[in-house]
């Protein structure tokens, strides 16, 4: 324990944070002091919040000092009850009401095109994440957080999985590297966190342990939704146990592949080309199609380069991948648009999808396309083309009844 | 002492306003469009070619010298532009000079201030200016707020302000001209020279109106000097100095578009709602500010312009490299051009004729058979706060500081659809209030309201409304908007400002539409 609790960021330059300092004293009561950019606004609220806060935690004589920047209240509440914990002991937790629209599962199968990476301790970029609607995004307790920060970011990622606005989209959360990431998820699970990306993982075992300490926490906490897991594969070891990883458990939705990692560790680095990774690629490719679940290529690290990004996207998809990582809020449509089914494989995948629909309208068991016969595993491939030309906008959901439009 | 204001009455849109303001009777504001002027035209005194040297030198050695020969002298009216921005250094040495002359109670009227004025506050303080009639930026507009300032502030619009000159409720009796080149007659203009700042259309009604005008520049050419922005023939001095003005805060060496992927999602919203809504077509025209988003809206612009082999007719600008482009690329037939923002817009104007000056005169000057403003199809701006009325506020921030100017916000409100793409708050702070702190401009004015969240349709435009509704854009109403931030945000508490009035807000006709209250510090 420390003598001063200090958590959070204050600065010029720093926005919709703040910076929480807490330090007990003997005697003389609980005194607060507030300056913030917003005191003509939000003043009274966040002293409301700071006294709410010091009583819950029985806090009698303390002296609690708050320089904030502009921090919502979700914000302002973890960093003051990680700057209170630095100092004293306690199981209680200050749980702020959950929204109703972050309770809810997401599916094993949806697609997970792009996933917005978040530094878990940067309030100032979750607000406005969800507005730009990737299919996931993604609060990041691993490498964007300092080893300093992680005992605070786990307050903001926890309140930010109950008050944030996700518009929607499937909440995630990169716990650190096992052991350390379990106890990540007592931050998580009891709040609804749809899926956990696990880094460096290679080996079943790891997702077992990950799998014992969620269930633990489910029932504890009585949840019953769906946690998916993600398993990020980033070592050579990794990649020659992907077939293992892959079916360690049941609810491994996806696997993908970190070339960061991968790459040093091979003793090599990333070029544009990625020969160095193609193996890696292409086995984790395989082994995700073998158990059925989707792959999920590296992220893209030069943001201001889009006509780059798309090209390594239509490179990913040429792989067999089905989603890639962003960094960056305006990569997720150059991501959308370059995964989503060209116009000439919609084409003919409404050709296959509407050949099979007349099939069994006049009960024929086979399906067959002018004078070709179309396969079972065919039919299903242009029945997804279909579904994700749907969700991607290129083609209206009621297109069987206008198919020539 | 001239009381600062008095006989306060509640004006047509329910403010209270006083209507002697600085000693002199002002009228209320009485609703868009219904007050009607009367008169004639202010003149100033009629000059004589035999004043005036015949080989045409009006060259005077300093500034103080042309200033003491145009009578300077307690309690006149001294104007400036302010197309040298934050580069100006002549406002700062005209009253280092009224000072050392211990002349007092000087009203300034500049087109607009900046930050680099912050040296006027102690001539504020001392009382050698009595007062602002103009923009207040930063540390002028919080030395106001905080009451500080003897006389009461006046803002108006750049076409409020040539209003106001033209129809002398405001006589000029010095203005000083700060020019990037000129000639010993007088004639100036801004494309030239080491200061070059584009225009200097913000000066032209001085020129016009003014008792004593004088012309400050760096860089004397032999006459003629062409292009004559400024006409010599309205100049009576004409003062060379070693430097006019910070070259390198006058205009910028390069312009970015934003980065904000929030701030781009708003362009993107916003230029796709004007393609939806059919605003944009093959002759159309528009006009968006210099800040990051409005400068992203005029790239998508280009872009549809493009994909469908469609021109714009013109453009109204504060100009800039992307403009230009644009221009230069052939999808826009002209820039009319307000003032000049980067050295590619300085380039483009000095070279291509079809990038063109204008002056609050040509564009928005409510007082005339016409203007521009109302020409342009769509209009980009900015605001503080809006209303659930769609009512805006362009110069004070919610907690009741005078930050900004209202420059020509409230004269572009005429276009035929005026967008304002705004984050739904900022730092904690929702735009959209119940109540804008200081009304600028009438709800009935502003069309469309673009967020990060949502776009606000005002109700009376059935039409936009009816164009977007299966567009697939997120319509929402205002009201949705302002609970959809409090959810976010929190409600705000209510900001308590001061009784006492520290400046008042012109409607472009010159009625007072609103009051600015002094801040509780």
């Amino acid at each position: 324990m420390e003598k001063l609790g200090i958590a959070g960021n204050h600065g010029n330059d720093v926005k919709s944070d703040c910076r929480s300092q807490f330090e007990l004293a003997k005697e003389g009561g609980l005194q607060i002091e507030l300056t913030s950019r917003v005191k003509a606004f939000y003043g009274n609220s966040i002293i409301k919040l700071a006294n709410e806060m010091l009583s819950f935690f029985d806090i009698k004589n303390a002296k609690l000092t708050i320089e904030d920047s502009g921090a919502v209240e979700f914000v302002l509440a973890a960093r003051i009850e990680a700057s209170i914990k630095k100092v004293i002991e306690t199981e209680k937790e200050f749980i702020l009401p959950i929204l109703i629209e972050n309770q809810n599962s997401s599916k094993k199968d949806q697609f997970r095109f792009s996933r917005l990476y978040l530094p878990g301790n940067s309030p100032k970029l979750m607000i406005n994440a969800g507005i730009h609607k990737p299919n996931g995004l993604i609060l990041d307790l691993e490498d964007a957080v300092a080893p300093v920060k992680k005992f605070e970011a786990r307050f903001l990622v926890r309140n930010a999985l109950r008050s944030l606005n996700f518009y929607g989209v499937e909440r995630m959360v990169r716990i650190n590297q096992i052991p350390l990431g379990l106890n990540d998820l007592d931050f998580l699970i009891p709040h609804y966190a749809n899926l956990i990306l696990v880094p460096k993982c290679e080996s079943a075992d790891c997702l077992h342990q990950v799998n014992i300490k969620i269930n633990e926490l489910k029932k504890q906490f009585g949840i019953n939704n769906d946690v998916w897991l993600m398993p990020i594969i980033e070592s050579a070891k990794g990649v020659m146990n992907a077939y293992e990883i892959v079916n360690a458990a049941d609810n491994v939705a996806a696997v993908a592949i970190g070339l960061e990692d991968y790459t040093a560790d091979i003793g090599t680095r990333r070029t544009a080309a990625g020969n160095e990774s193609f193996f890696a690629r292409s086995m984790v490719v395989t082994a995700a199609k073998a158990a059925g679940i989707q792959a999920i290529d590296s992220v893209f690290s030069d943001v201001s380069d889009m006509e780059a990004l798309a090209i390594n996207v239509r490179a990913s998809k040429g792989l067999g991948f089905d989603g890639m990582g962003c960094i960056h809020p305006r990569q997720i449509a150059v991501i959308h648009e370059n995964f989503a089914p060209e116009e000439a494989e919609i084409e003919k995948a409404k050709k296959i999808v509407l050949a099979f629909r007349d099939a069994n309208d006049k009960g024929l068991g086979v399906v067959s396309l002018g004078t070709k016969m179309i396969d079972a595993p065919v039919v299903k491939r242009a029945q997804n083309t279909i579904t994700l030309a749907i969700n991607t906008g290129k083609l209206s959901k009621d297109w069987i009844n206008n198919p020539n439009d | 002492m001239k009381k600062k204001y008095d006989k306060l009455v509640k004006n047509a849109a329910g403010r209270m306003v006083p209507t002697i303001i600085n000693g002199e009777e002002h009228i209320p504001f009485k609703g868009v469009g219904k007050h009607r002027p009367s008169g004639r035209r202010y003149g100033p005194k009629i000059a004589t070619c035999a004043d005036y040297p015949e080989d045409g030198n009006k060259q005077i050695k300093s500034l103080k010298d042309a200033l003491i020969k145009a009578g300077l002298r307690d309690g006149i009216t001294i104007s400036t532009h302010h197309h040298f921005r934050n580069g100006d250094i002549i406002a700062n040495q005209i009253f280092d000079i009224a000072h050392e002359l211990g002349v007092k109670n000087l009203r300034w009227f500049p087109s607009a201030s900046f930050p680099c004025q912050e040296h006027l506050i102690k001539y504020l303080e001392d009382g050698t200016i009595n007062r602002i009639e103009g923009s207040m930026n930063g540390p002028l507009g919080k030395f106001a707020s905080e009451g500080k300032m003897q006389g009461l502030g006046v803002l108006r619009s750049h076409g409020g302000r040539y209003q106001a000159i033209q129809d002398g409720e405001v006589k000029i009796d010095i203005a000083i001209i700060a020019a990037p080149t000129a000639d010993p007659f007088g004639n100036a203009n801004g494309v030239n020279g080491e200061a070059a700042c584009g225009l200097l259309g913000f000066a032209l009604g001085d020129s016009q109106y003014a008792e004593k005008v004088i012309v400050v520049t760096d860089n004397i050419v032999p006459f003629p000097c062409i292009p004559w922005q400024i006409h010599g023939n309205y100049v009576d001095y004409v003062v060379k100095v070693d430097k006019v003005g910070l070259a390198e805060k006058i205009v910028s060496g390069t312009t970015r578009i934003t980065k904000s992927p929030d701030r781009l999602l708003i362009a993107e919203m916003t230029a796709e709602f004007c393609e939806k809504a059919g605003l944009i077509y093959d002759g159309f025209s528009y006009q968006a500010g210099a800040g990051g988003t409005a400068l992203s809206i005029g790239n998508y612009f280009g872009d549809i312009l493009r994909k469908n082999n469609w021109k714009a007719r013109f453009i109204r600008a504060g100009s800039n490299q992307y403009p230009v482009e644009l221009l230069e690329e052939g999808l826009v037939e002209y820039i009319l051009d307000g003032q000049t923002f980067d050295l590619e817009g300085v380039r483009s104007m000095r070279e291509n004729p079809n990038h063109v000056d204008t002056s609050p005169f040509t564009s928005y000057n409510y007082h005339s058979k016409g203007n521009f403003a109302s020409m342009v199809d769509i209009v980009v701006l900015g605001a503080t706060e809006v209303d659930v009325n769609f009512n805006a506020n362009v110069v004070t921030h919610s907690d009741g500081y005078l930050l900004h100017g209202i420059g020509g916000w409230q004269n572009c409100l005429a276009a035929k659809t005026t967008i304002m793409p705004i984050p739904l708050f900022r730092d904690r702070i929702p735009v959209i209030r119940d109540e804008v702190t200081t009304l600028c401009a009438l709800g009935e004015m502003i069309d469309v309201v673009v967020t990060e969240r949502g776009i606000a349709i005002n109700p009376l435009r059935k039409d936009l409304i009816e164009k977007t509704k299966d567009s697939g854009l997120p319509i929402k109403t205002i009201h949705e908007l302002k609970v959809e931030a409090e959810a976010i945000c929190g409600v705000p508490e209510k900001v308590e400002l001061d009784d006492e009035i520290i400046a008042v807000i012109k409607w472009v006709d010159g009625t007072v539409i609103d009051s600015v209250r002094k801040v509780i510090v």
